[in-house]
């Protein structure tokens, strides 16, 4: 159980930059994600942190102390792959018992047949028997611990796998997509395993994954990166309602957080379509901003009411039993926007319904050209700027 | 069906004609080495012999030479070689496939042009190593010439890159050294293609007959092939019965070797057993 720091991280590979100054401090017991498109550089910064990679700049630290001279086996830290990389000519207790067998024998005690003479070799043996069975009944696989590899499941491997990285009680967890090899219905599962496993052991774990469900379900904070940058790092309910860059809000959420055009007018306010909505940013006057609005703010309504800021049409319904989709596009615009609605209210709504669009101002985040968030103060608009436009 | 069956006869005619001449040598010397003087100049040709006198042959092959030593040599030199070459050639083959290092591709580039030359080339030039360490004329000046095998380190890169890296990390992170990675990890993933190895370099070896006659003098340190050629200088001229006899014993054991790992040949040479 360690916190683990990492300062100013870079790296590159022949030329082309992964990491840019990186730096991230992982408390003890924390579940953190590194979450981001793949060649984000997140499964580099995994693999230095674990040693397999070496860093061209920076400093990474476990428990306080700097571990950038230290080989992977003397850091401690155990690794989850993706492919589960498990020893195909093992049998899965084999595959759990070799890191304790690594660290507790000597050289001369592994040897096949001679070691087994050597003294206390049979006492070591028979105790790191016992903790990969501990291990093993723990993620329910201790009927298969005389298999190997190639004759169990997806699911089964990843348990092994889990196994393998949990036995030896390392300073922290890293795991490398673990759950991508997985059919959906075993991820989510699966997902539910790894939060608990993280809950009963309160070790660090560092997970890095492209899939945003996972980073927001199961971290206690989630690091977004793109292109070998951290754009945020913030628990994820903050990231979902507060992104600080476009990328950010983009990324997280399905779907797809609305994008729409919009401009600064001289007084602050933001115009959409030429209608201003109820928000103010301290931006540059005349620029044009981003306008971004998650699918599930809007309010929808058939008849234009008080509030109403778009009027379109709809084009698409996609029910997902819980919710319902509708995709709305507009006259004389590209753009188009997708609203997470109630299936009740959505069976007021077919193919070609006009559709009137409202939103609670706070929720509106508003976005500069180079993408960064800009602060906003919601406004009442008053009633005859409203008529002037409508 | 008329043509296909036509065509079925044509390329089993084909088939069988060159599995004749292939196996026909081989016949013959089991034939003749089976039959007495009489029967072997007897203008009359048959496939088998006639009387079972022939099997003096095998008996007066054994009490002429030294024939068993000869075959321990074999097994001796041919086990060395084989163990030295595994040696070398997977630490050699992991730090070609698995490794970054500056001069990599120069070094993969020299095994390959390694694969070009024949032993020959060399011949004289560690003929003269050997004389001047006194060497000569030992099981080393047999054993040593061949311990790296440029084929083995070539074949065995093949199979390692076909492992996967993360089997790499994951070994790193269990705390397993490179040397442990690469008899721990590597080697149980190319046993195939180290058995297919091991069969063309004893089989190679086995029969090779150029570098022991130019490395050994001491009739004692003979290899099977250089000893079975003693049979042809013997005072007495040539008896090929006895020649033969003894031909028959110093290949039986390839033989039966190979039918014994044939399936693990195949497997390693087409490397479909991985996965």
């Amino acid at each position: 159980m360690a916190e683990i720091s990492i300062a100013n991280i870079s790296k590159s590979f022949a030329g082309t930059i992964i990491l840019e100054g990186v730096s991230l401090d992982v408390a003890n017991g924390e579940f953190l994600t590194l979450v981001g498109p793949s060649g984000c550089g997140k499964s580099t910064l995994l693999r230095i942190i674990a040693g397999l990679e070496h860093q061209d700049s920076g400093t990474i630290a476990i428990a306080g102390s700097s571990v950038d001279m230290k080989a992977p086996k003397a850091r401690d830290l155990s690794m989850v792959f993706q492919s589960y990389a498990l020893y195909p000519y093992m049998t899965v207790e084999e595959n759990i018992s070799l890191p304790l067998t690594m660290r507790r024998m000597g050289t001369l005690q592994r040897l096949p047949l001679l070691g087994g003479l050597l003294p206390g070799a049979g006492a070591i043996r028979r105790e790191i028997a016992v903790e990969a069975r501990q291990v093993a009944e723990s993620l329910g696989i201790a009927h298969l611990l005389s298999r190997r590899p190639g004759q169990l499941s997806g699911g089964q491997r990843q348990r092994v796998a889990l196994a393998r990285a949990m036995v030896r009680q390392p300073q922290a967890f890293l795991m490398d997509e673990p759950l991508s090899n997985l059919d959906a219905k075993m991820r989510v599962k699966a997902r539910a395993e790894i939060s608990e496993m993280h809950r009963r052991l309160q070790a660090t774990f560092i997970y890095v994954t492209h899939d945003q469900i996972e980073a927001m379900t199961m971290s206690d904070r989630v690091a977004v990166m793109m292109h070998g940058r951290l754009l945020q790092v913030d628990p994820p309910q903050r990231i979902y309602d507060e992104p600080k860059t476009l990328e950010v809000a983009r990324f997280i959420g399905t779907p797809e957080i609305n994008v729409l055009p919009g401009t600064v007018r001289h007084d602050g306010a933001i115009e959409v379509f030429d209608k201003i909505w109820p928000v103010v940013v301290d931006a540059g006057r005349h620029a044009p901003v981003s306008v971004a609005v998650r699918p599930e703010v809007w309010e929808v309504a058939q008849q234009p009411g008080e509030g109403s800021l778009l009027t379109g049409t709809v084009r698409h319904i996609e029910l997902l039993g819980s919710e319902t989709l509708l995709h709305v596009s507009f006259a004389g615009s590209a753009a188009s926007v997708v609203a997470r609605v109630e299936p009740t209210v959505a069976t007021r709504y077919r193919l070609g319904s006009p559709i009137h669009l409202a939103v609670d101002p706070a929720r509106i985040l508003v976005f500069t050209e180079n993408g960064k968030r800009a602060a906003t103060l919601t406004r009442s608009v008053p009633s005859q700027v409203r008529n002037l436009h409508g | 069906m008329r043509t296909s069956i036509a065509a079925a006869l044509f390329r089993h005619l084909i088939l069988a004609t060159g599995a004749v001449l292939m196996v026909l040598p081989f016949v013959l010397m089991v034939s003749i080495s089976l039959k007495t003087e009489g029967e072997i100049y007897h203008p009359q040709f048959s496939l088998l012999p006639t009387s079972p006198d022939g099997i003096e042959n095998y008996v007066a092959a054994f009490a002429m030479q030294p024939l068993w030593r000869y075959l321990l040599n074999g097994v001796l030199v041919c086990v060395g070689i084989f163990l030295a070459q595994a040696l070398f050639a997977l630490p050699c083959a992991y730090a070609l496939a698995k490794l970054r290092w500056p001069g990599r591709n120069l070094t993969m580039a020299f095994v390959l042009l390694g694969l070009l030359i024949p032993p020959q080339v060399p011949a004289v030039p560690v003929y003269i190593m050997l004389w001047k360490f006194g060497l000569l004329d030992s099981y080393a000046a047999l054993i040593l010439p061949s311990a790296i095998s440029v084929f083995g380190i070539f074949l065995m890169r093949q199979f390692f890159r076909t492992v996967p890296d993360d089997l790499i990390s994951a070994a790193r992170m269990d705390g397993l050294s490179e040397v442990a990675i690469v008899w721990r990890i590597m080697l149980p993933t190319a046993i195939p293609g180290l058995i297919a190895f091991g069969i063309l370099s004893v089989v190679g070896h086995w029969n090779d007959f150029f570098w022991p006659l130019i490395a050994i003098q001491t009739p004692e340190l003979a290899t099977p092939a250089l000893g079975v050629m003693f049979f042809v200088t013997a005072e007495a001229g040539t008896n090929f019965g006895r020649l033969m006899a003894a031909a028959t014993v110093v290949n039986a054991p390839l033989v039966i070797a190979f039918l014994i790992a044939q399936r693990w040949f195949i497997d390693g040479l087409t490397m479909s057993s991985m996965k």
